[in-house]
C-alpha cells in the first residue's frame, strides 16, 4: 500500500450497513478492499435506470454512488469533459447545452421502458452499458467518445487508462474494454468524455411507409449516399402512429432520416437524398430543427416501449440480415421498430420461453448478429442467458475478469455465470 | 544499437536454432522457414530504424491454422514470438529479438470480400491501408483512416497500433472504423471479435487489441467500414507570422463547432523543407503554416472555409490560399505528406516523435521543443496534427555517431515528458514500442502498469509475445524476475522508477 492510499483508508465508514453511499474516492477505496478481505460481493449502482438489464445474481452489499458526483473539468475548446461516475447524465448534457455542445452518442433512457418516465442515468452507467442512439453509424458507439478513466479494481487499487486528449495510443486501451462490461471490472470513479459542437441544425425527412422492405431500401440507399445521414429509423404502422408533430402531414408507418449540418448545407443534402431515394412519388414531411429533435428524442427514449408489460430484446444485426430475420421472427407475433439505419432492431415479445428464446438466439446467430435482452419476465430471467456468449469467448472473458477482480467481487454472474 | 535493455536472450533457445527450425518446417512449407543470415537481414528492423537485432527466425504462415500451430509449438517451447506487418512501424513494435521467432504476416496480402451492402471490407492483414481504398474507390467508397505511410502501412498493423492519420480529427483512428478482427492468441487459440456487426456483445476484446502492438495476439483477419466519398473537398494555405498565432486560430476554429475533415501546422523549418523538396507552393516566409481541409457538400464545404478564413484573418493570419480544383488540392497536401523525405535531405537521419497535446498548450509546446533544439544542438522541424493535438517532431541527427543518437533520443524524451506534463500523452498514433517503453512511467504509475500487466499475463501467461515492448524492462523484471538488469544500465535513468 502507497503512503497515499494509508493516508487515505481513514475514513469513518460502517462496514455493518448494507448500502454504502460514497461521497469520495477515498471511501470506495476502503469499502473495495473490506470486500476484497472478506469476499463480500458487491452490487454497483448509478442511478438505477438500466439495473433490471443483466442477469440477476446474489450480492450482500450494494455500493450506490448516486452521491459521487460532480464536473470536475469542462474545457469546450478542448473538447472535453471530466466528471464523476454518479454525475447524472442530464445535468452534463445541461453543462454542454451552455456552450452548444453535446454527446454526440445520444445515449438511450430506458427510463421510460422501466418506470414510465426518463431516468436518463448516470455517466457511469452510460458507459457500463454502452448502448448508443441512433448517431451509432455515423460518430460511433459510446466506448468511442471515452477519452480515458479512472477506477477501482477489485482489490480496491485505483487504476487509470487513457486521457483527455484524442489521439493517444499510450498502454492498451482499457476505456474500451470497460466500456459495455456492466460494472463487473472495475468501479468508475472518474470518466473523460468527447464532447462536439451541436450540429447548427437538424432536419429530418419522414416518407410514408409501412412496409419494412422498402423501409430497408430507402434506409440503405441513403447510408450508402454522400448526404452523410446522421439517424435513420423505420417506425411500422403500429408505432408510426405514436408521431404527432406539427410537420408530420401523415399517420402510421415511416421511415426517417435525419441530416445535421449547416442550414444551407442541410437544405442541399434533403433535396439530394429526395432525388437519389425516387421519392417523387411518396407522400413525405419534412420535420424542422425542434420538431426533427423531438422525434429523435422519442426514439433515443425509447418512448414507444413506455411501461412495457411484455418482453424488450435488442436485436443487432449486418444491414444485409435484418429483413430475413424479421420475416422469420414475425411467427412469434412481435412489434419492433428499427434504428442504427437497419442493423438495431428493438423488438416486443408478447410470449417468450426458453423454447422460442433459444430458437429466436439461433436465428440471430445464424445471420451473424447478436442479442440481448433487455426486459423478460422474471421467471424466465432466472434460467436465461441474458447475453450471449461463446465458449472460447467466455474463457477470454474469466481470464480478464479474473485480472481485474480476482475474487469475483464486483457485480459477480451480472453478465455471464461465473464471471 | 544504442543502450536500449531488451529481455535477456535464452541461450537454451539459441542453441536449439536448428531444431527449432526443422520443426517449423513440419509445420508449414519449408520455404517458407527463414534462417540463413542473408534471409533474415530485412527483417532486422521496422520503421524505427535507428534499432537493429537480427531474429533467430523467420517464419511465413500463409494460413490462420499455420499462425495457430507455430503460436502453439512456440508457446509450448517458450520460444518468444515477434508478430510483424509491412514493417513500417515508427516505435519500433516489430523490431525482432535475438532469440524470437518473428512472424512475418506477408503472405496475408488477400482483400477476402467487399460487401457494399453492409459497407465493410473483409480483408487479409498484409494487404496495405490504401489498397483498401484503391479496391473500394470506383464505387465512390473509401477507407477513412489514412497514416501518412499508407502506401506501405498493412492494416493489420494499423489495428495493432491503432494508427491515425491526417483526417482522424473528423474520422477517427482505426479503433473508430473497424468492426471485427479475426486474431490468434499465443496459445494457438484462434477466435473473432467483432464482425460485421457494430458493438459485439460482451467485454470489448475488439478494442482492447487495437492498439495493443502485437502484444496479445496475431491478427490474421480484419473487417473495416468503408465510408462514402465526400461530394466536395477543399483545402486553404493559410500563412501565420507566428506559431502562437496559428495556434491561436486552431483552438478557435474547433471552438466555433467547425470540425475539419484535416488541420494540419507545421513550422518555418519544415515549411521550407518540404516546399524545397515538393513545390508545394507553401509560404515560406511564415513562421507556422495550417492546412485547414473540409469535405462534404458544396454548401457545406463553402460555409466552412468561409468561417474558416473569417477566423484566420481575425488571428492575424499573413497569406491564405484556398485550392481551386482538386490537383490544388493534393498540391497543398504533397508537401506535408513529404515531411519525412524532406527531412531526409537535411540530415543524414532523424526520428519522428508522436507527443499528443491539447490544442491550447500548442505554442508553449512548440517554445519548449525550440529551447531543447539549442539545448541538445539538434536540428527539430515540427508537423503536427493540428485539429487533434497530435505533434510530430522531426529530430534531426547522424546514427553512426552514437553521441549523436543519444542526444537525439534524451531530446526526444523530453519533448515528450514535456507533453505529458501539460496534459497530454506519449503516443498519439505511432504506439510506445521500444522507443518509448521507459517512458511509460511519466504517463502511469505502479498500479496502472500492473493492471495492463495482469491483463497480458491473463492471454500471454509466459510473456512470450512480442516482449519487451511497450512495458518497462525493469518494472517487468521486478515482478516476474526473469531479467536481471542493474540499475542505470537502461535508455533514460534519470526518469521516475517504481
Amino acid at each position: 500500500m502507497s503512503m497515499e492510499e494509508k493516508q487515505n483508508s481513514q475514513t469513518s465508514l460502517d462496514f455493518n450497513q448494507n448500502i454504502f453511499k460514497p461521497t469520495s474516492r477515498e471511501e470506495i477505496v476502503e469499502i473495495v478492499k473490506n470486500c476484497f478481505k472478506k469476499n463480500i460481493p458487491l452490487e454497483i449502482n448509478g442511478l438505477k435506470s438500466k439495473n433490471k438489464i443483466g442477469r440477476n445474481f446474489q450480492s450482500e452489499k450494494t455500493l450506490d454512488l448516486s452521491e459521487f458526483k460532480g464536473i470536475i473539468d469542462y474545457k469546450p475548446e478542448e473538447l472535453y469533459i471530466k466528471v464523476k461516475a454518479g454525475t447524472p447524465l442530464k445535468e452534463i448534457i445541461e453543462e454542454l447545452d451552455k456552450n452548444n455542445q453535446q454527446l454526440a452518442f445520444e445515449p438511450n433512457d430506458f427510463g421510460f421502458l422501466f418506470s414510465g418516465e426518463s431516468n436518463s442515468g448516470s455517466i457511469g452507467g452510460v458507459v457500463s452499458c454502452n448502448f448508443a442512439g441512433s448517431r451509432r453509424f455515423k460518430v460511433g458507439s459510446v466506448r468511442d467518445h471515452i477519452l480515458g478513466f479512472q477506477g477501482i479494481n477489485g482489490k480496491g487499487e485505483t487504476i487509470k487508462s487513457g486521457g483527455t486528449v484524442v489521439k493517444n495510443v499510450t498502454g492498451y486501451d482499457l476505456s474500451k474494454l470497460v466500456s459495455g462490461s456492466f460494472g463487473t471490472l472495475t468501479i468508475l470513479t472518474e470518466l473523460s468524455i468527447k464532447v462536439l459542437p451541436k450540429p447548427e441544425t437538424s432536419k429530418t425527412l419522414i416518407i410514408k411507409n409501412p412496409h419494412l422492405k422498402k423501409a430497408l431500401d430507402f434506409l440503405g440507399k441513403a447510408l450508402s449516399s454522400s448526404t452523410d445521414p446522421s439517424g435513420g429509423v423505420f417506425y411500422p404502422d403500429y408505432f408510426g402512429k405514436n408521431f404527432v408533430l406539427n410537420d408530420l402531414t401523415h399517420e402510421g408507418g415511416l421511415t426517417a432520416i435525419r441530416i445535421e449540418g449547416p442550414i444551407n448545407s442541410v437544405d442541399q443534402r434533403l433535396k439530394r437524398l429526395s432525388k437519389e431515394l425516387s421519392l417523387l412519388d411518396q407522400e413525405l414531411s419534412i420535420l424542422d430543427n425542434e420538431q426533427s429533435n423531438i422525434f429523435w428524442s422519442r426514439t433515443k427514449n425509447l418512448e414507444v416501449f413506455k411501461k412495457l408489460e411484455s418482453n424488450l430484446l435488442r436485436l443487432v444485426l449486418p444491414i444485409s440480415e435484418t429483413l430475413l430475420v424479421i420475416q422469420k421472427l414475425k411467427s412469434y407475433d412481435i412489434k419492433y421498430f428499427v434504428d442504427w439505419g437497419g442493423s438495431l432492431i428493438w423488438a416486443v415479445f408478447e410470449t417468450l420461453n426458453p423454447k422460442i428464446l433459444s430458437d429466436i438466439k439461433d436465428i440471430i446467430k445464424k445471420h451473424q448478429g447478436y442479442i440481448t435482452l433487455i426486459k423478460i419476465e422474471d421467471d424466465l430471467k432466472a434460467s436465461a442467458d441474458i447475453f450471449t456468449i461463446d465458449p472460447i469467448k467466455y474463457k477470454i472473458s474469466e481470464k480478464i475478469k479474473r485480472s481485474f477482480d480476482p475474487k469475483r467481487i464486483f457485480n459477480p454472474g451480472k453478465m455471464y455465470t461465473g464471471i | 544499437m544504442s543502450s536500449l535493455q531488451m529481455p535477456k536472450v535464452d541461450n537454451s533457445i539459441m542453441s536449439k536454432k536448428d531444431k527449432i527450425a526443422l520443426d517449423l518446417r513440419g509445420i508449414i512449407n519449408s520455404k517458407n522457414v527463414l534462417s540463413n543470415p542473408n534471409e533474415l537481414r530485412p527483417f532486422e528492423t521496422d520503421g524505427l530504424t535507428a534499432y537493429r537485432q537480427m531474429p533467430l527466425l523467420v517464419v511465413m504462415p500463409e494460413t490462420v491454422e499455420e499462425v495457430s500451430q507455430i503460436l502453439k509449438y512456440c508457446n509450448e517451447n517458450k520460444i518468444k514470438v515477434v508478430p510483424r506487418g509491412a514493417g513500417t512501424g515508427l516505435s519500433g513494435g516489430s523490431m525482432p529479438l535475438e532469440d524470437c521467432v518473428l512472424i512475418a504476416m506477408g503472405k496475408f496480402n488477400k482483400i477476402i470480400e467487399i460487401d457494399y451492402e453492409n459497407r465493410c471490407v473483409v480483408t487479409q492483414p498484409c494487404v496495405t491501408n490504401l489498397a483498401i481504398t484503391h479496391a473500394v474507390q470506383n464505387k465512390g467508397f473509401y477507407y477513412a483512416p489514412d497514416p501518412s505511410s499508407q502506401i506501405a502501412c498493412s492494416i493489420g498493423g494499423n489495428v495493432a497500433e491503432n494508427s491515425g492519420g491526417v483526417h482522424s480529427l473528423k474520422y477517427g483512428a482505426t479503433t473508430n472504423n473497424l468492426l471485427g478482427i479475426e486474431v490468434v492468441l499465443m496459445d494457438g487459440t484462434i477466435t473473432r471479435f467483432g464482425g460485421k456487426v457494430m458493438d459485439a456483445e460482451g467485454y470489448d476484446f475488439l478494442g482492447l487489441m487495437t492498439g495493443s502492438e502485437g502484444l496479445l495476439g496475431v491478427i490474421t483477419e480484419v473487417t473495416v467500414k468503408i465510408l462514402k466519398s465526400p461530394e466536395v473537398v477543399k483545402a486553404a494555405l493559410v500563412g501565420f507570422p507566428s506559431i502562437e498565432d496559428a495556434g491561436n486560430c486552431v483552438a478557435k476554429i474547433i471552438a466555433e463547432g467547425c470540425i475539419p475533415a484535416g488541420m494540419e501546422i507545421m513550422d518555418k523549418a519544415l515549411t521550407k523543407a518540404t516546399n524545397d523538396y515538393s513545390k508545394a507552393g507553401y509560404p515560406t516566409d511564415a513562421e507556422a503554416m495550417m492546412i485547414i481541409e473540409f469535405d462534404g457538400t458544396e454548401h457545406e464545404v463553402e460555409a466552412y472555409i468561409q468561417k474558416a478564413k473569417e477566423i484566420a484573418e481575425k488571428n492575424n493570419s499573413s497569406s491564405l490560399k484556398i485550392s481551386k480544383s482538386n490537383e490544388e488540392r493534393l498540391k497543398f497536401w504533397a508537401g506535408r505528406k513529404a515531411a519525412f523525405p524532406a527531412c531526409g535531405v537535411l540530415a543524414p537521419d532523424y526520428m519522428c516523435m508522436d507527443g499528443s497535446i491539447p490544442r491550447g498548450k500548442l505554442a508553449e509546446v512548440l517554445n519548449e521543443i525550440s529551447r531543447l533544439s539549442k539545448k541538445y544542438n539538434l536540428p527539430v522541424a515540427n508537423a503536427f496534427h493540428a485539429g487533434d493535438g497530435n505533434l510530430h517532431p522531426l529530430i534531426m541527427f547522424d546514427a553512426n555517431d552514437k553521441e549523436s543518437l543519444r542526444k537525439c533520443e534524451e531530446f526526444g524524451a523530453d519533448i515528450l515528458k514535456y507533453c505529458v506534463k501539460v496534459g497530454g500523452a506519449l503516443t498519439g498514433e505511432h504506439g510506445v514500442g521500444i522507443e518509448k517503453r521507459e517512458l511509460m512511467c511519466e504517463a502511469f504509475n505502479d498500479r496502472d502498469i500492473q493492471q495492463q500487466l495482469t491483463i497480458k499475463v491473463a492471454l500471454d501467461p509466459n510473456s512470450l509475445l512480442n516482449p519487451g515492448k511497450v512495458y518497462p524492462i525493469l518494472r517487468k523484471c521486478a515482478e516476474e524476475g526473469r531479467v536481471h538488469v542493474h540499475g542505470g544500465k537502461t535508455k533514460f535513468p534519470d526518469i521516475p522508477r517504481f
